[in-house]
């Protein structure tokens, strides 16, 4: 019997679909950790490195990747670690940006702390802690609106 | 370099990841203001994760089947190679972030040397696991400094902890001949130029801390070829391998 593979674009519009588990509004390819997709003969081999090494998700990430491709009808799969080049969060799709911020969320920063308050856009900002609820976010405070939010660790 | 002698290294940076963050993790539900206590979870759940790296490549190179779990959860005290500093105890939350700061300073200069390293393992995980320390470092230094630079009782439980830390520091920039073979080899950094650049560093950054270097440069050493582990190893031991020692074979 022949099974017909699913076409790259198939797969990379389903992995689309899967959200990250701590920030459910953006899915793993907004979060840029799927680093190939390709077969090896008929083996889909997923490549996707971990945000932070430590990070507990990347393991719940893993299952929902291989159970969404298994709903899709692809049997033959091999998900692989790939840890060089390391994560960056330049790999941050523009999509996942603008979603991180409606969620409240402020997205990474190359200055190294967010724009403006994700609630009201106010531009005065102060850090609380370099470290947050996950291991890619901080606590910062909006001096306009007082309300604290999550800012997206850039590295 | 020996084969063996390349487990005894890797064996060093995953030992000195795993009990430092064993050690961090004590603090989970302690600390000051929730803020650090986040800030300190979230630092041990990356050395752990460093850690995984490590005793996983460590776990290939011997050869013997043996996992990252195996390493971390069935080996005795006498086969970790962790330096003394490391599992030096917690203390209060200065002298914590003191040894962090000790570290971390040492950790990050090593491990930006350690991603041209000529074993492409070594250097993908020094790549990764750099980007992160240097994170840690940025606060350890900022805690240290304003801590230090604090008010007088702040300040009189940093230099409290830099005396008691600091026979410590010697041991990480102190070359055997793994550490020498592995520099030979391209392998690893040239220790005794990581040594001059962290004691300038620390001197600086001492400086800015108000905290005055002990003058005594003796080095406690014998952390990092198993030689000779302070007690506190065995007791962070008996809690960290509990659950392994008592149902052996235990899965999540």
């Amino acid at each position: 019997m022949v099974i017909a593979k699913a076409p790259l674009a198939d797969i990379w519009a389903w992995l689309d679909q899967v959200p990250d588990p701590e920030i459910p509004v953006i899915s793993v390819v907004d979060l840029g950790i799927i680093r190939d997709v390709a077969y090896d003969g008929d083996t889909l081999v997923v490549a996707i490195t971990p945000t932070y090494s430590g990070c507990p998700a990347t393991s719940v990430i893993a299952i929902d990747i291989e159970a969404a491709l298994r709903a899709k009808g692809v049997d033959d799969l091999r998900l692989e670690t790939r840890i060089s080049p390391a994560w960056t969060t330049d790999w941050l799709s523009d999509k996942g940006r603008a979603k991180l911020e409606a969620y409240g969320i402020a997205p990474p920063n190359p200055a190294g702390g967010p724009d403006r308050c994700p609630h009201c856009g106010g531009g005065d900002l102060e850090r609380i802690s370099q470290f947050g609820s996950t291991p890619c976010k901080a606590q910062w405070r909006c001096k306009s609106c007082l309300e604290p939010f999550d800012y997206f660790k850039c590295i | 370099m020996e084969k063996d002698q390349l487990f005894q290294y890797l064996l060093r940076f995953g030992d000195n990841t795993l009990v430092l963050g064993h050690r961090v993790s004590e603090w989970c539900g302690h600390a000051p203001v929730l803020e650090e206590d986040i800030a300190l979870a979230n630092t041990a759940l990356d050395l752990i994760g460093q850690t995984q790296m490590w005793l996983g490549l460590a776990g290939e190179v011997e050869g013997k089947g043996r996992s990252a779990d195996d390493l971390a959860m069935l080996r005795d005290a006498w086969d970790f190679r962790n330096v003394l500093l490391v599992e030096q105890p917690n203390g209060d939350f200065g002298q914590t972030l003191m040894r962090q700061f000790l570290f971390d300073l040492w950790h990050d200069l090593v491990l930006t040397e350690l991603q041209n390293s000529a074993e492409p393992r070594i250097a993908e995980i020094a790549e990764k696991a750099s980007k992160e320390v240097r994170y840690h470092l940025e606060r350890s230094r900022d805690t240290v400094i304003g801590l230090g630079d604090g008010t007088a009782e702040s300040h009189a439980r940093m230099q409290a902890a830099l005396d008691l830390l600091y026979p410590f520091v010697g041991e990480m920039s102190a070359p055997d001949e793994i550490d020498l073979a592995a520099h030979e080899a391209g392998i690893g950094p040239d220790l005794a130029e990581i040594d001059q650049r962290y004691r300038a560093a620390l001197s600086d950054l001492m400086g800015e801390a108000t905290l005055t270097l002990p003058a005594d440069s003796f080095a406690h050493k014998g952390g990092k070829s198993g030689a000779r582990h302070s007690e506190h190893l065995g007791h962070i031991l008996t809690q960290m391998q509990w659950l392994q020692r008592a149902y052996p074979g235990a899965v999540w």
